[in-house]
């Protein structure tokens, strides 16, 4: 099975400091990873790696055989990945519906012409997007939000509807950035059902960088562990929990398990 | 507004004025060129709207795209003397366009330059265009340098104007109220988050900057053919600046909100003027949309700005937090 | 030769003057990320303050001497820091928490407001600024005729600036505003008052400002409300040339657009003179946004 998406030997520098050294990563398809490590380790940096947002100094990263290196994001985006950010990042002055519709226009086959005619076919299209942006609302219950603005929603309705947004855009591989920080117990249940929910439902690879232990050792198939910018360890969570390098890049000495 | 019935709004709204025109002869010539400027001023207003408002990027250069449309319809319908009824409005078509286009164009040049570049660094670039155009119409003689350029034709009635004003209106709006639309205001409200979204934030930008500037070039030639007059220190930044007020005043990003304030802004100094019983306030009295640069006017005004943005920046006309309507 | 080297001076005298008012832009931004647009009034105003002092000096001192134009800009500044306070605190600190293109809105109502308060209480018509400080001509070797002013510029110009790096670099509250710019929230952390921080830094810009604008004058006698305008955009272009946060940027902005605007508009065409510092902006931020001397922001996503 080839693989969805591949880094290979990625590397990045800023100035004298690099962020992310040498990465190899394979997610292939309908598959639930995580990206873990201590803080700083450059888990977002491979973020923005693979979302265009970064080019890599060296290294190649490709996604449905294709090199996306140089490809700007919206490009990236409309090949297939898309993401959710590590500080809520939602269009605030737009409302819930519109924060999702903004992104169909992806999948727009008039352009700004038909807007302008306001014709049959113009209608039609712009119907079946409503449908479409408020049956996804429907699924994680954010339908009855459509009409107020993004950043009136509480923090965790603001989480589940940035997912939403990048599943409007139709990926093959969602990326989410700590989706589970500042919830509570309760909410990261819930989340971690979310998540599985959305892989069994829409049939698409998720790779999650998380710093709770609990929801990544909970979903994740596999585990890819930074530090520094290196990937120290990969393998299952049963693995990952027991690798005395992963443990000592946490807690910074060797213990034992 | 319904979108629903947009084109029957604007049917409806050219029909209107079309009626109106015929009858415009019989108005007060003072308050017709009032109405015109009214006119040029919505215009003006909200194609700026489309950079500044929806799409966040701060532009204080719009005179300068007025001032290419202004000049080139002039030097367009320069070219003819007398001409029937159908003859004049159909050239008089061609130059507000030709004007347009140009105005587009320019639009393009400085848009593009501009993409990377954000908030108070935008604004003062987009400045640093509107000068250089100035500057540009300033040193070629061939529209009349710094003396002026006399514009043959007073080709601009209340249809233009108001009729053209209504297209603006209708084209801004629609284009906006979109799935394809709302990704200006995404660019607005966070580009990386929008880039991420699989928006092209460079080619929105781009539109906006060229769409506005469109419009902007069309005002400036119903104006040339209204004031008959043209120089280039009549199209400054000062005059960027007070159109950049009505789209503040209004609300960025608030159609509705941003037509008011351009009437409000036009009608308010022939108000004063006429609670004080002067003709003339003091300062500068030159023929203008604004009509009205220097003297207390200009204090008061100011004033007024800094006040607006200490205590309701969202704009007179906002009334949700710059909510913008999402009815289909 | 001489010819060359004449403009080179004078571009020198007025890169100085704009080297001044740039240091205030950049200062204020390096502290507040955000552009005064009406700085460039408060340089207008510096002139004003010396117009109206200077014959009250002249009663006191004899005039023109050095004395008296230094003791006339000494108030100028004086009055300026003090405007500069004023503004900061009450069109600027009440929004620091708000978008900065409030601000930026803030600000050109701040600059529309002192111009055209200006005209209406000074008149539009320009004024013949008094000459308060000794004109003589010295001339140097191969045959260059200059005369006393651009070396006072200079001069002036040169002690203003070692004043300031010895501020910046060696008394506290210099390092306050260093640490400020880098990074207001640690600052504030550290124990630093910001808010009196940043009312110094608005003092230290107009006072330069304000002397900038006496040198001005004493050079373009002619005066009115709406001279600030155009230096102040040169002066901006001159710290974002430089580098704009950066205050040795700001003097070699200064200086290159004031050499620029006067070899090009003495060698090829003076009409297109005020087009030149916005076209020089626009190459600028074409080719390197963070300036000659400044360093690149990244966005943390």
């Amino acid at each position: 099975m080839s693989a969805l998406l591949q880094l290979e030997k990625t590397t990045i520098r800023f100035g004298g400091l690099t962020a992310v050294s040498e990465l190899d990563l394979q997610i292939g398809q309908n598959e639930l990873a995580g990206l873990i490590g201590p803080n700083g380790a450059g888990k977002t940096t491979a973020f923005n790696l693979i979302t265009g947002v970064y080019q890599p100094t060296s290294g190649e990263i490709s996604f449905d055989g294709q090199s996306i290196v140089g490809s700007k994001p919206y490009h990236i985006t409309a090949r297939g990945i898309a993401r959710t950010f590590q500080n809520i990042r939602l269009f605030p002055s737009l409302t819930v519906f519109d924060n999702v519709r903004a992104v169909f226009h992806l999948h727009l086959r008039g352009d700004a012409r038909h807007a302008l005619w306001r014709g049959r076919n113009f209608w039609a299209e712009e119907n079946e997007i409503a449908v479409r942006v408020l049956e996804l609302l429907e699924i994680f219950s954010l339908g009855k939000f459509r009409d107020e603005l993004a950043k009136s929603l509480s923090y965790g309705d603001q989480r589940r509807l940035e997912i939403v947004r990048a599943l409007a855009a139709k990926p093959k591989l969602l990326l989410l950035d700590e989706p589970a920080a500042g919830m509570n117990p309760n909410e990261k249940v819930e989340l971690m059902r979310l998540i599985q929910f959305i892989k069994d439902k829409f049939q698409i690879s998720i790779l999650l960088v998380e710093h709770d232990m609990q929801v990544v050792m909970g979903i994740c198939e596999r585990i890819a562990v930074l530090d520094y910018g290196v990937k120290i360890a990969e393998g299952a969570p049963e693995e990952i929990r027991k690798n005395p390098k992963v443990i000592a890049a946490y807690l910074g000495e060797e213990t034992k398990v | 507004m319904n979108f629903r019935h947009a084109k029957t709004f604007l049917l409806g709204a050219l029909a209107l004025c079309f009626l109106i025109s015929l009858f415009q002869n019989q108005i007060n010539s003072y308050w017709l060129i009032i109405s015109y400027n009214i006119g040029i001023n919505v215009v003006m207003a909200v194609s700026l709207n489309l950079i500044n408002g929806y799409t966040g990027q701060f532009s204080l250069g719009h005179a300068g795209f007025m001032a290419v449309g202004a000049y080139t319809s002039a030097v367009i319908t320069n070219q003819f003397d007398q001409l029937n009824f159908f003859a004049a409005n159909g050239i008089f078509l061609v130059a507000l366009l030709a004007g347009g286009l140009l105005a587009a164009i320019a639009g393009l040049l400085v848009g593009l330059p501009t993409l990377r570049l954000k908030g108070d660094y935008l604004a003062i670039v987009t400045l640093g265009f509107g000068e250089i155009i100035r500057v540009i119409l300033q040193n070629t003689d061939f529209v009349g340098g710094a003396r002026g350029l006399s514009v043959k034709h007073p080709w601009t009635n209340f249809f233009w104007t108001f009729g053209l004003a209504a297209v603006t209106i209708y084209v801004i709006a629609t284009l906006v109220n979109s799935t394809y639309g709302r990704g200006f205001i995404a660019v607005r409200d966070d580009e990386i988050a929008a880039e991420a979204m699989g928006i092209n934030t460079t080619k929105y930008k781009v539109t906006a900057f060229v769409v506005g500037a469109f419009f902007a070039g069309i005002a400036g030639g119903l104006y040339a053919h209204a004031i008959q007059f043209l120089t280039p220190n009549g199209f400054g930044f000062m005059q960027s600046i007070a159109f950049v007020v009505m789209v503040i005043l209004g609300g960025m990003g608030n159609a509705v909100g941003v037509i008011l304030a351009a009437v409000l802004l036009t009608l308010l100094p022939e108000g004063l003027r006429m609670l004080a019983g002067i003709e003339h306030l003091p300062g500068i009295a030159k023929a203008h949309p604004l009509g009205w640069l220097g003297g207390t006017r200009m204090i008061i005004y100011s004033l007024l700005l800094i006040l607006l943005m200490l205590t309701r920046p969202q704009g007179l006309f906002t009334f949700r937090n710059s909510k913008l309507k999402t009815k289909n | 030769m001489t010819e060359f080297l004449q403009q080179l001076i004078n571009g020198l005298a007025l890169g100085s003057i704009l080297a001044l008012i740039a240091l205030g832009y950049t200062m204020v931004y390096g502290i507040l990320r955000f552009i005064n647009f009406a700085h460039g009034d408060v340089f207008m105003l510096g002139a004003f303050a010396g117009f109206y002092f200077a014959p009250e000096i002249a009663k006191m001192l004899p005039t023109p001497s050095i004395l008296s134009g230094l003791v006339v800009m000494g108030i100028s500044m004086a009055i300026c820091a003090a405007i500069g306070i004023v503004i900061e605190r009450l069109a600027y600190r009440p929004l620091r928490s708000r978008p900065k293109l409030t601000m930026l809105i803030t600000a050109i109502g701040v600059s529309l407001f002192l111009e055209y308060t200006g005209q209406f209480v000074f008149g539009a018509a320009p004024k013949r600024f008094p000459q308060i400080l000794p004109v003589f001509p010295i001339t140097k070797l191969g045959g260059l005729s200059l005369n006393s002013n651009q070396l006072i510029v200079l001069g002036v110009t040169l002690f203003l600036l070692l004043a300031l790096r010895f501020i910046v670099l060696k008394t506290k509250i210099g390092m306050a505003m260093r640490s400020l710019s880098f990074n207001p929230e640690a600052a504030a952390l550290m124990g630093i008052n910001t808010d009196v921080v940043i009312s110094f830094t608005f003092a230290l810009g107009s006072a330069l400002a304000a002397a900038a604008g006496i040198l001005f004058a004493a050079n373009y006698p002619a005066i009115d409300p709406l001279m600030g305008i155009l230096p102040g955009l040169k002066a901006f272009v001159a710290a974002v040339l430089g580098g704009i946060g950066n205050l040795s940027g700001a003097v070699l902005g200064g200086l290159i657009i004031g050499v620029t605007e006067t070899l090009v508009s003495g060698y090829i065409s003076s009409t297109y003179r005020d087009a030149i510092a916005f076209g020089i902006l626009i190459l600028i931020l074409l080719i390197k946004p963070s300036g000659l001397l400044g360093k690149k922001e990244i966005e943390k996503v």
